[in-house]
Formats: C-alpha cells, sequence, structure tokens
C-alpha cells in the first residue's frame, strides 16, 4: 500500500497516457452534470491528493450492490477499484483472508485515522444482540461502531443500509435497523435502491475522491445529483400517462404501444432514482423500459407497499384493504347510520305530534 | 375575548322570534368557495388514484390526466388561500367566526351542553337547546374531523405537489419537512387519499345534520349560510 502516492502516479505507472487521463476526467466531469471548469479541477485534485482509503464491509445483504459497482461502465469499475480509490478491505472480493484480512482493519483505522470512507452493504440486526449477523467473530454491530469511529464519512449502499430493505420487513424478526439509526455522529450519504445503479455508485466515490468532500445531500441523506428528481418526472412514458394512456393488463393493446404502467403499480410517481436517465447496464433499459413497472426499491418501506397497486394495501385493516376501501366502507357506515337515525327522526316526529294533537 | 365569554355569547338563550346576524360575509363566502373546491378536489383526486380507462389516440392530441391533475392543483390552491383568509377572519372576524377553531376544553359548561347535545341526538332529550352559533356537540366534531384534516391535506398535498416542482421551489422549502416524517411518498398518497374520506364522511354528516335541524329543531340552518342570519322560529325554551 503506497500511502503517499496519489491517483495520478499511480494510473502513470499503469501506463495510462496523459491524454486518457484528461479524457476521463472529462467524462466523468460531464457525466455528474459539472460545467466546463470541474474536468481541469478534477485533473488538479487527481494529481495532488493522495488516494483514499476505503473499507467495504457487509452486513446482512444479499451482495447485489457489489453485483451492481462491478458492472459500472462509466467511470469502469475497474479504474476505480485499482486506480482512483485504494480499496483495502472488502471481504467479498478481497484476496486475503481470515486474520490477514481482520488486521487490514486495524491497520487502517490507525494509518487513516479520520480519513478512510467506510462503505456499508447491508445493516446490522440489532435483535439478540445483534447475534443474527456474525462477521469476523463477533456481531457485525460491534464491527460497524468499531470502524465508523475513525472513519471520515460512512456510505450507506442501498436499500439495505438507507432503510433496511427486505429483512426489515414486517415484523422484523431480527430488527435489521439502517447504518443512519445506529451512527448517529457519522456523515452518512445514503445510495438507495436494490442495488443501486452502478454508475451512481462510482460517480458517488469519484466525488468524493475528488473533492474530498460528500456530495450535496438531500433532507434524507441522499446524493442530490442522481435523487432530486422521480422516475416518473423523467420517464419516457411519461406522455402517456399525461394523456391517460395506461397498460390496464399485462398483455393488453396498451402494453403492446408501451402505454403508461401507472394502473400496473408502478412506483415511478413517487421513486426518486436515476433510472430513468442513466439506466441500467451501461444504459441498455431499465425496467419501465422492459414493461414492467417500478417497485420503488429506492425508497423507504418498498418491500411492505406491494408491487402492483397505485393505492397502497393498508393492513391495520384486514387481509386486503386500501385507502378506497377503507373510505368507501366508512362512508358506507356512516350513510347506514344516517339513515337509520333520520328514519328514528321521522318515527319520533310523527308520534310525538300526535302526542300534541291528542293532548 | 376568553373562551368563556365566547361561551355565553354563543350560548345566549334565544328570544321569540329572534332573527340574529351569525356568519359574516366572508365567513359565509369560505363556505361556498370551499364547498365547490373540496368537491373538485375530491373527484379529480380520486381519479388521480384511479384513473379511467385509456383515451384512443396519440399521446400528443390528449391531456387527460394533465387536466385533472390541473383541476386538482387549481382547487387545491383556492382552497389554502381561502384556508388562510379563514383564519386571518377568525381573528378579526366577530365571535362565531373563531368557533370552529377550538373546543373550550376545560369549562365544564361546555361539557354540560355537550352531553345535552349527545342525548338529544340520541333521542334520549325530547329538546335540543338552540344557540346562535354552532352547538357544542358540532364545535366538537368541527375541529378534528374537519379543520385538523383540512390542514393535513393542505399541507401534505403541497408536498405532495414539490415533488413535481421540484427541490427549488417555495413549495419544498415550506412543506418538504413532510418528508422527513414520512420518507416514502407513497405513504402520504396514501394518508392524503385517506384525508379525503375523513372530509367526505365528515360532509355526509355535516349536510344530514344540518337538513335534519334545519327541519327539527325549529330554527334556520342551510340559509343560515346563505343570508348570515339565525332566524329562531319558535318562542325559546
Amino acid at each position: 500500500m503506497a500511502a503517499a502516492e496519489t491517483f495520478y502516479d499511480f494510473i502513470r505507472r499503469q501506463g495510462i497516457t496523459r491524454r486518457s487521463f484528461t479524457k476521463f476526467c472529462s467524462l466523468t466531469a460531464a457525466s455528474l452534470g459539472f460545467g466546463p471548469g470541474a474536468a481541469r479541477a478534477m485533473a488538479m485534485a487527481l494529481e495532488t491528493k493522495e488516494r483514499v482509503a476505503v473499507i467495504w464491509m457487509h452486513g446482512l445483504e444479499c451482495t447485489c450492490c457489489s453485483e451492481s459497482f462491478i458492472r459500472s461502465a462509466h467511470p469502469l469499475v475497474k479504474d476505480v477499484v485499482l486506480s482512483m480509490i485504494s480499496l483495502d478491505y472488502d471481504d467479498t472480493i478481497m484476496a486475503a483472508a481470515g486474520d490477514q484480512a481482520e488486521a487490514i482493519l486495524e491497520e487502517t483505522k490507525e494509518k487513516y485515522k479520520g480519513k478512510y470512507i467506510l462503505a456499508v452493504e447491508g445493516n446490522p440486526p440489532l435483535n439478540e444482540d445483534g447475534m443474527f449477523c456474525i462477521d469476523g467473530g463477533r456481531p457485525f454491530v460491534e464491527k460497524l461502531k468499531w470502524m465508523a469511529k475513525d472513519a471520515f464519512a460512512i456510505i450507506a449502499w442501498g436499500a439495505c443500509a438507507s432503510w433496511g430493505c427486505v429483512q426489515a420487513a414486517k415484523p422484523n424478526p431480527t430488527q435489521a435497523t439502517p447504518i443512519d439509526k445506529v451512527i448517529l455522529d457519522k456523515p452518512i450519504i445514503k445510495v438507495p435502491g436494490c442495488p443501486p445503479i452502478a454508475e451512481v455508485m462510482t460517480g458517488v466515490v469519484t466525488f468524493i475522491t475528488t473533492f474530498g468532500k460528500l456530495p450535496e445531500l438531500d433532507r434524507q441523506g441522499r446524493p442530490k445529483m442522481f435523487y432530486s428528481q422521480r422516475i416518473h418526472d423523467k420517464c419516457y412514458r411519461r406522455p402517456h400517462y399525461d394523456a391517460g394512456q395506461f397498460v390496464e393488463e399485462w398483455d393488453d393493446e396498451g402494453a403492446r404501444k408501451g402505454y403508461c404502467l401507472y394502473k400496473m403499480g408502478c412506483k415511478g410517481p413517487t421513486t426518486y432514482n436515476a433510472c430513468s436517465t442513466i439506466r441500467w447496464n451501461g444504459g441498455v433499459s431499465f425496467p419501465i423500459q422492459s414493461g414492467h413497472g417500478c417497485i420503488g426499491c429506492s425508497e423507504d418501506g418498498f418491500w411492505d407497499n406491494g408491487f402492483y397497486d397505485r393505492l397502497t394495501n393498508l393492513h391495520q385493516f384486514g387481509i386486503e384493504a386500501n385507502a378506497d376501501k377503507v373510505g368507501l366502507t366508512a362512508a358506507g357506515i356512516v350513510g347506514g347510520a344516517i339513515a337509520a337515525h333520520a328514519a328514528v327522526t321521522a318515527v319520533k316526529r310523527v308520534t310525538s305530534k300526535r302526542e300534541k294533537a291528542d293532548a | 375575548m376568553t373562551i368563556d365569554e365566547s361561551i355565553a355569547t354563543d350560548g345566549e338563550k334565544a328570544v321569540q322570534g329572534q332573527n340574529v346576524y351569525v356568519y359574516e360575509a366572508p365567513v359565509r363566502i369560505w363556505h361556498w368557495v370551499n364547498a365547490f373546491s373540496i368537491l373538485t378536489l375530491a373527484l379529480t383526486g380520486y381519479l388521480i388514484g384511479s384513473p379511467p380507462p385509456s383515451v384512443p389516440g396519440e399521446a400528443s392530441a390528449n391531456f387527460l390526466m394533465g387536466y385533472f391533475r390541473f383541476m386538482h392543483f387549481a382547487a387545491g390552491q383556492v382552497l389554502a388561500v381561502f384556508l388562510i383568509l379563514r383564519l386571518y377572519w377568525a381573528f378579526v372576524g366577530n365571535v362565531h367566526a373563531r368557533q370552529i377553531f377550538y373546543v373550550p376544553f376545560w369549562s365544564v359548561r361546555f361539557w354540560k351542553e355537550w352531553l345535552h347535545e349527545v342525548r338529544w341526538y340520541t333521542f334520549l332529550a325530547r329538546q335540543p337547546r338552540k344557540y346562535v352559533g354552532h352547538n357544542p356537540l358540532a364545535q366538537l366534531t368541527m375541529l378534528p374531523m374537519f379543520i385538523l384534516p383540512l390542514f393535513f391535506l393542505v399541507i401534505t398535498g403541497f408536498a405532495l405537489y414539490s415533488e413535481g416542482a421540484g427541490r427549488d421551489s417555495w413549495e419544498y422549502q415550506l412543506f418538504g419537512w413532510v418528508f422527513s416524517i414520512w420518507p416514502n411518498s407513497q405513504d402520504i398518497h396514501t394518508f392524503h387519499h385517506l384525508g379525503m374520506w375523513v372530509i367526505l364522511v365528515f360532509i355526509m354528516v355535516h349536510i344530514y345534520v344540518a337538513v335534519r335541524e334545519d327541519i327539527v329543531s325549529r330554527q334556520s340552518i342551510i340559509s343560515s349560510m346563505i343570508s348570515g342570519e339565525r332566524l329562531f322560529k319558535d318562542r325559546a325554551d
């Protein structure tokens, strides 16, 4: 591990020309949506700054974030992992194992105290003192807190680390808990999605390594540059929504014509992500383009909301009920009560009039 | 004016053939603008949640959902502006203008009269007491079943609107905090939708009791919201 080596030194040593380097800077600056001056700033930073040490840990998760990450095309993940950052620890893909691997954590904590980035994929379960996720012989929650203490910042990869995801689905038996509810004293950047888009992941890493600070975050702690618009706002099927043209069934004429998937429960209107702009697998497609609604995988609680209804199921009211069913039932009961009350009122009036007449 | 003073005025015993000016013009205008806004909002809101069957033709030639949404947003903004004006009028208007915004929770007299009103509606009391303003049961119902849900709907409505208006919009600056409570706006949609049903159920009861009281209690209720005057048809009890 060459501590003082910069990104530029590193890639030059690998035989990459200065021309390729500047090309990379301008491409990355463009993909992050920066102005023309940013490519120069980026080049400057990469030439002068030490490579950032990254520790990548895995809690309760399915490794889909890693799977997504290694498919990044712009920048290529090999550039990120081998050149831009110094990925010192990632138990899933690293060569070292056992004591050797765990020793790296100690070493990083000392050597890069307050400087390294802690990237966390998955979350810690808190029930039974964290016994539902043991990593390196101890509960993951302990390891997480221990490594977080000396980190510069934490990246919460994916829906697990950001919101809880399927392991936190009701009734959440292991009490899987998102990172920001466990680590309270460090800046946390949430990169939600199940998994997040590869280019969003590498984009976030590139930003942090380039500028040495976190990108601007929104209210939920997500980077604004990727999560400030809904899928719906940039969806290529949006004109069909505005026109009122919907897929009503999976195999109908509307589905063939590529109409809006709103009625099939598409969560595009409530999901903040970059799928409809960056897309997946190097820009090939994204769920809606493939004819399936968005399931809202980058949103809190998506795992409990149902994938195929526009109106969320309310579990408090029996097995199957949405806002309309609950409302209609209430209106029906009240309507019945009103009718009954009106009937009693009428009867009372008639009888009391008769009493008056008798008297 | 203190709460007790206002009870005293609201609960004033009416005398025979008394005509009292209760609802000032701004209150009446608000009532009816509100009624039509809510009607538009409920109808278009329902259609946004459950759109009608697909329209034929090219997408570029149609804008059905766009119009629904426009009507919903326009009616929502009208409702919000008038709600602010109404709130202002609660401060500068007459005593009756502020009755629906509070419940005199600590007043023993209020609860006694409330109980009588409950007995009247459960057919246990033979006669209702007559009130210049709202009766205690109505006052207690207005706040949690109408005014608070209305504010809830306005706040969540603007928060949802900010999703389209963008993170730089004033709607997001003012109402973005709603997303701190419920990060997933799907949940806000659901609660907004449930709020509509609370208002609709309220309206059902509201119209029923207004018509019923107009007939049974021998005082004007419906025409009062047009003329502003409450007419007591009998001698006071």
